[in-house]
């Protein structure tokens, strides 16, 4: 899979127990440069970063850095590792692969702002999660979880707009106004800003600041058990929280190995793109209230209290429903679940139906999303894009096809895509995504099988509580597994699987306990976040929130 | 039978305090800046759609102008970096106003003991209903703003000063 990297660096890397090829610092960018060029890794998944110095084996340095890189074809993926040289502690650094890859400058921003390891050539190397003010980086392990600082004024981002003016010929900036759109900002769903300086009313550049809901998901992951977790993740992206608990569900299963009954796989299937489709369902609803459509925010939005009527009686909680376990799933379908459940997708393509009937041949919808914050293929691959932002470029890349978990590679459905990749391609692929996955449920529906709806494993599953309440054994299987948590073996991994908005992956080091030792989610958002900028310039003021709204940034997955 | 001015005039007059009277048009009308960051701003969306229908207690022109509000329902997790602008966003709002905590993370942090969040909006501004749960029920905002309507009734008068100049908060200098 990667031929040339092993021929070109035979002896300069060695491929450790997790499949991860360990590499030297010096060579990181001519490495990685040769597997984009040469072998076609031209996708970068995530980068970041790991304190080994409360790991119980020993580890040639404190601190490694990781790159997860995905192929022309999407499909195999490479981790890369590489230990940074701690002989001067304050001063911990590797050479910034921003040129290679765009998403990598946010990436590596968060590393520096969580962890301290400088990128050398970075163009801008300042924090992007945590406030100005803050000192110290919080996922070092010697940084106390709650060890709060408070922050008292907002940075002006002058630092990073004076520049972006002079490489655009602006010596003084006197003819221009500047504008902050957000954080507290009707579009901006509250946590994003944006500061623009304005020409008339035309961007010329523009600057994004995030981290306003950062929540220290990662630090608060070190200190719960893999169950705890998972009320953690559904408040990533809380549009579709079902969605994060089977990607995260997902990754400890690989880690452990284990297979989940069928039935349970069809559940996460069938929930899964239910979730898809209320995730879809708010991103285009706030969308076109954006534009001024006020009406079919209702006809879209209130299906979702069907929905959330059915998940009520499934899970117990509308919006965060904490449904998945490690091993399987909570609850199994009650009595009169599939009416329920048509009467759902009934509600849903009416209001899809409605709304499309609408807009679909509408001019002023048309004026105003056609030909809007395009972004091409190449660009959207080079950025970071996945999901339906990425598919609306023309990208078919999508994980249920490429890498099918579960049974996706038995159900019959059609990836959509764009062929323009602006406003309107991206909104348009959600509706269709909608279809599909309508389809997708009721194919599942019909297939579902009769059985265990979780492992039948005591290490990873809670005994009935039949089991805990009349005999011993029962009972201190749920004392362990609540107090010590599921035991995952030793390991680093990355997996990932298509949520509402991409590529969801996460990145987990085990020590071999029931807490993980480090846990790292790859958002969708925050490659496209970080795209945001270069899409709003040459645009109109008006058209910056149509190009934020069609990203479906969620500010919960986005921060962490 | 009546006495006073409705006495002569009949029912085409009606006598009662101007407090009473200010306090009924004030209650039947609130306006909410919705400072939603989290996943507590996705419930309040549902609060503002049919279902639930906000209007029906008057509070339905959500403002995102500070100086257009009067209710400011804080829906969501607010951290160290957003406090200042939630106090600059509660200054700029002009007195009388009142403010909703929706959910545990404005209250207290919820589960986020941690590093970035702050533990409570009650030590940047002043609140005056809380609202448990995470996310709350639409239900259960519902009830805090009716909550807000009986202490208008109960408390507020024009004679006396809302701003609680007492409060000080943690970025009040």
């Amino acid at each position: 899979m990667c031929n040339h990297f092993e021929e070109k660096f035979k002896g300069l890397y060695k491929k450790d127990e997790n499949d991860i090829y360990v590499i030297d610092q010096t060579f990181v960018k001519a490495m990685i440069s040769c597997l984009k060029e040469k072998d076609g890794f031209h996708f970068l998944a995530d980068i970041t970063a790991v304190d080994y110095s409360k790991f119980n084996r020993p580890t040639p340095n404190r601190f490694a850095v990781i790159y997860i890189l995905r192929d022309k074809e999407f499909k195999n993926v490479i981790t890369l590792k590489t230990f940074i040289d701690d002989d001067d502690e304050d001063d911990l650094h590797v050479e910034s692969i921003c040129d290679i890859f765009f998403s990598a400058n946010w990436a590596e921003r968060e590393v520096w702002d969580q962890y301290g390891i400088k990128f050398i050539n970075h163009p801008n190397l300042k924090r992007v999660l945590n406030h100005k003010e803050f000192e110290g980086h919080p996922l070092r392990k010697d940084y106390p979880i709650t060890k709060g600082q408070l922050c008292t004024k907002t940075d002006d981002l002058m630092d990073e707009m004076i520049p972006l003016l002079e490489k655009k010929g602006y010596k003084s900036h006197s003819d221009l106004m500047f504008l902050n759109l957000g954080p507290a900002h009707p579009a901006s769903h509250g946590t994003i800003r944006t500061f623009v300086a304005l020409d008339g009313e035309t961007i010329v550049s523009a600057v994004s600041e995030i981290g306003y809901l950062h929540r220290g998901f990662e630090k608060s992951c070190e200190n719960h058990t893999y169950n705890q977790i998972i009320p953690y993740t559904d408040r990533l992206n809380y549009c579709s929280a079902i969605l994060n608990n089977i990607a995260f569900s997902h990754t400890v299963e690989g880690m452990l190995n284990v297979t989940i009954p069928e039935r349970a796989q069809f559940i996460r299937v069938i929930i899964g793109e239910l979730s898809r489709i209320i995730d879809h369902l708010v991103c285009l609803a706030a969308n076109l209230v954006d534009m001024g459509a006020l009406t079919n925010y209702w006809y879209l939005y209130n299906p979702r209290e069907n929905v959330y009527n059915l998940l009520s009686k499934l899970t117990g909680a509308r919006l965060t429903n904490s449904y998945m376990r490690i091993g399987g799933v909570a609850h199994d379908f009650y009595d009169g679940f599939e009416e329920d459940l048509q009467g759902c997708i009934k509600a849903i393509e009416k209001g899809m139906g409605d709304t499309l009937k609408l807009i679909e041949h509408n001019r002023i919808f048309h004026d105003r999303t056609q030909n809007i914050g395009v972004v091409s293929a190449q660009d959207a691959i080079n950025k970071g894009f996945t999901g339906p932002n990425l598919r609306a470029s023309g990208v078919a890349y999508d994980l249920r096809k490429t890498n099918p978990y579960y049974f996706y590679d038995a159900l019959e459905f059609d990836i959509a895509v764009g062929s323009v990749g602006d406003v309107y391609d991206r909104l348009m692929v959600r509706f269709e995504e909608i279809r599909q996955s309508i389809s997708i449920i009721n194919q599942s529906m019909k297939m579902l099988p009769k059985g265990d709806i979780i492992v039948n494993d005591r290490a990873i599953a809670l005994p009935t509580k039949q089991n805990v309440y009349n005999n011993i054994e029962g009972l201190m299987n749920q004392f362990k597994l609540t107090m010590d948590g599921v035991q995952v073996p030793c390991g680093e991994y990355y997996s990932a699987i298509e949520a509402g908005n991409g590529e969801l992956g996460f990145f987990i080091v085990s020590d071999g306990n029931g807490t993980p030792y480090k846990v790292k989610v790859r958002p969708p958002c925050f490659p496209a976040m970080s795209a945001l900028p270069s899409m709003l310039e040459g645009g109109m003021i008006a058209d910056s929130v149509l190009s934020l709204g069609s990203l479906n940034i969620i500010a919960g997955e986005l921060d962490r | 039978m009546a006495v006073g001015a409705e006495a002569v005039f009949g029912d085409s007059i009606v006598t009662t305090k101007l407090d009473s009277a200010i306090n009924w048009a004030r209650e039947s009308s609130m306006w909410p800046y919705v400072f939603g960051t989290a996943c507590c701003a996705i419930e309040f969306m549902s609060v503002a759609s049919s279902k639930y229908d906000i209007s029906r207690f008057g509070a339905e022109v959500v403002r995102f102008s500070p100086r257009q509000a009067d209710l400011m329902v804080v829906a969501g997790t607010i951290s160290y970096k957003q406090a200042p602008i939630l106090k600059r966003i509660y200054d700029q709002m002009t007195e009388p106003k009142w403010v909703i905590s929706m959910g545990a993370c404005a209250c207290s942090g919820g589960f986020y003991d941690n590093y970035t969040t702050m533990q409570g909006i009650d030590s940047i501004i002043p609140v005056d209903v809380y609202v448990a749960g995470c996310p709350p029920r639409p239900e259960a905002l519902l009830d805090a703003l009716l909550e807000i309507q009986k202490q208008q009734k109960a408390e507020e008068s024009i004679t006396k000063d809302r701003i609680k100049k007492d409060f000080k908060g943690t970025l009040d200098v």
